[in-house]
């Protein structure tokens, strides 16, 4: 008879196919279940129940302003890295509705909207976002005030995470100590080898689901290989990243950002020229913001029937790069697109310290990527921090 | 970085959702200047409204539905239970939309929010409550508090500007303010046939000022370039940066540090403000568009 459970921090093998019964086991649970998948040309997360629509065989290629889909035949099911999406897009979705208010013979009525009650399980989340997420439980649960909406969620989410055998160029885990290995805030991680998984139990319900897939123990031999898989990519991408900074052109190359001090650095220079400079190419478009797996700015808009009498607030992403931003009757505070890029930067790497104790990037790239110019938050840093 | 007293023992209860209105009435509506009315805004909720708490300097969120919410702070004596006193001058959708609304119109209020003026904190010391135009609002809690503790104060100067003697604020309480200790200091941008006093931007009152640099806090309230200056003129005269209190102004939308619009370098000026010291603000106050 199989264990009812498997132990916390215990590794067991998987057959390939058997995420298939992982699946179907979260969703006898009642769990939604969402994992990685290609669309239009780029592989984001959407709801799945067959594994047969996994990439499988598919790489990501990302530079700065560009995300390219190609086939290998030696990759396995998650060689790619992150796309557009992220975890951000379930617990903090972009746009909800907080409250409804209706007039009844000219009295108000008012109630907050509860998140559906349903719970989600994504497969295939990174180690950056799972920095990420825990860098928004911050923002949403640990303040003064916690969100109800996000806190639902937020509980009713069971994570399957992945240990990154691959890198994309515009990734810098490294850098920021956010991956690429799995640590914690998982309720399972994947360890991708040649014809099995290894999986590792991080928390109780986890243990439970997988008690009930077709588990092997796992060798000595495949214990080893699923430990040194992160760390190896580690070694490359600490590698790669001192060839890039030793040769001269940085784009196609590995990624790295020098954190020493990087608060003071950028708020001793908010009047530096490199803001106007960067402000020259930045379109102030607000793709970095959405594609950001921790840009929390949202803004809450009254939708109103005919009447007038039914009402809801729905919240809705915003961005730092509108001007609708930082308006107050006075105008705008941030006027030009240099003080806007000036803010969306000292915020995430700089005063983001200071607010929530913990840096607001966790190195996934994808600003730089989704930039329709290019522009790569490394190179800005690494340009103030030598003419400072 | 709460400037003062912190507000967390006079925040929203925690139980319901921090998103969640309570319910509130007009109860009474005071012209003040061209533009500007002080309404008093009674809750429905008997029990809210006789344990509602708040400190000087602290603001509410007015919400009215089908226009959306606006942060106003509260105008009148925290002692006093019952109605509270919000003054607005008409500027966006949603104080547009109050300014045509009559007493026993109902709207929604979250509150309140956000740190408050030092009063305790300057007990013993001689008090500079510098503003302009409608920054007296959020600073007349003080000076009730001032009047109620008179004795707890040195010298108390208020310096306050508007841009004509008709948009000068809560005239018909001058006298009881002087009456009661204080020294009231009034000046305009452009008089009229009838004014007989200074004319000038609020910094130019400094001019008379005997200030004891060391023993002297200040709070000022107004539009930012006002506060530069005053602060300027308080530096001026050796007053120390963690002496000073601002009350700063930025887009807020939430009143909860979640929306992100407030932010002021590392603050959000809705959860770690309004109130903040000069120190807090120096590195940020003269970066352009910051």
């Amino acid at each position: 008879m199989p264990a009812r459970t498997l132990p916390l921090g215990c590794s067991v093998v998987l057959a390939k196919d058997e995420l298939q019964t992982l699946i179907d086991r979260l969703r006898q649970r009642g769990y939604r279940t969402v994992a990685p998948q290609v669309a239009d040309g780029a592989i984001i997360y959407d709801d799945l129940d067959r594994i047969d629509r996994l990439p499988l065989g598919m790489l990501d290629e990302q530079d700065g302003g560009r995300y390219r889909l190609r086939r290998d035949a030696n990759a396995g099911y998650f060689d790619y890295v992150v796309g557009p999406n992220s975890l951000k897009n379930y617990v903090f979705p972009p746009r909800e509705p907080l409250l409804e208010a209706q007039r009844k013979d000219g009295q108000w009525e008012m109630q907050t909207i509860e998140p559906p009650a349903e719970r989600l399980a994504v497969i295939g989340v990174r180690s950056c976002d799972l920095h990420a997420l825990a860098v928004q439980d911050r923002v949403f649960l640990e303040g003064p005030y916690v969100d109800p909406a996000y806190k639902a969620r937020r509980e009713r989410l069971l994570l399957v995470a992945v240990n990154c055998r691959r890198a994309a160029a515009t990734c810098f885990c490294h850098s920021m100590k956010t991956g690429p290995a799995v640590k914690s805030g998982f309720d399972l991680a994947l360890t991708e080898l040649e014809d099995s998984f290894v999986v590792e139990v991080g928390s109780e319900r986890g243990g439970e689901i997988l008690a009930e897939c077709d588990w092997i123990p796992a060798t000595s031999q495949q214990a080893q290989q699923a430990q040194e898989t992160p760390r190896r990519l580690a070694r490359q991408m600490a590698e790669r990243a001192t060839a890039a900074e030793e040769g001269a052109n940085r784009s196609s190359a590995q990624r790295s950002l020098d954190t020493k001090d990087i608060r003071d650095l950028l708020l001793g220079n908010l009047e530096h020229p490199r803001w106007q400079e960067v402000a020259e190419r930045c379109l102030a478009c607000g793709n970095c913001t959405l594609v950001c797996p921790t840009c929390f700015c949202s803004v809450v808009e009254e939708v109103s029937d005919l009447t007038g009498d039914h009402v809801t607030r729905e919240r809705s992403w915003a961005s730092c790069f509108t001007a609708d931003h930082s308006y107050m009757n006075s105008g705008a505070v941030h006027k030009s697109t240099a003080s806007r890029y000036r803010q969306w930067l000292t915020h995430k790497l700089a005063s983001w310290i200071d607010q929530f104790d913990v840096s607001g990037c966790v190195g996934c790239g994808r600003c730089i990527t989704w930039c329709p110019v290019g522009i790569d938050l490394t190179e800005e840093v690494a340009a103030i921090r030598e003419e400072a | 970085m709460t400037a003062s007293q912190s507000s967390t023992s006079h925040g929203p209860a925690r139980s319901t959702s921090p998103w969640m209105p309570h319910l509130a009435r007009i109860a009474s509506v005071k012209h003040e200047a061209p533009g500007i009315a002080t309404y008093r805004l009674e809750l429905e909720d008997a029990a809210l409204r006789s344990t509602f708490q708040f400190l000087p300097g602290q603001f509410n969120m007015l919400y009215l539905p089908g226009f959306g919410e606006s942060a106003i702070s509260i105008s009148t004596d925290p002692q006093l239970r019952g109605a509270l006193g919000h003054t607005i001058r008409v500027a966006g959708n949603v104080t547009q939309a109050l300014a045509r609304m009559k007493p026993g119109a109902q709207l929604g209020l979250r509150g309140p929010f956000g740190s408050s003026w030092p009063v305790e904190a300057c007990r013993g010391c001689d008090l500079i409550i510098a503003c302009g135009g409608v920054g007296l609002a959020p600073l007349r809690p003080v000076i009730y508090h001032v009047l109620r503790h008179r004795g707890d104060f040195g010298r108390v100067h208020l310096l306050y500007g508007a841009r004509t003697p008709g948009d000068l604020l809560f005239t018909d309480e001058y006298d009881a303010w002087r009456g009661g200790g204080i020294e009231v200091n009034v000046t305009v941008d452009l008089g009229d046939e009838n004014w007989q006093g200074q004319i000038g931007v609020v910094p130019v009152l400094f001019q008379r000022l005997r200030l004891n640099a060391p023993n002297t806090r200040m709070m000022t309230c107004g539009p930012e370039i006002m506060m530069r200056f005053v602060v300027h003129e308080a530096l001026t005269r050796k007053m120390r940066h963690e002496h000073i209190y601002l009350s700063m102004e930025r887009n807020m939308n939430c009143a909860l540090g979640f929306c992100g619009h407030c932010q002021l370098g590392p603050a959000f000026v809705c959860k770690d403000g309004p109130v903040f010291t000069y120190q807090q603000m120096e590195p940020y106050l003269n970066v352009e568009n910051f």
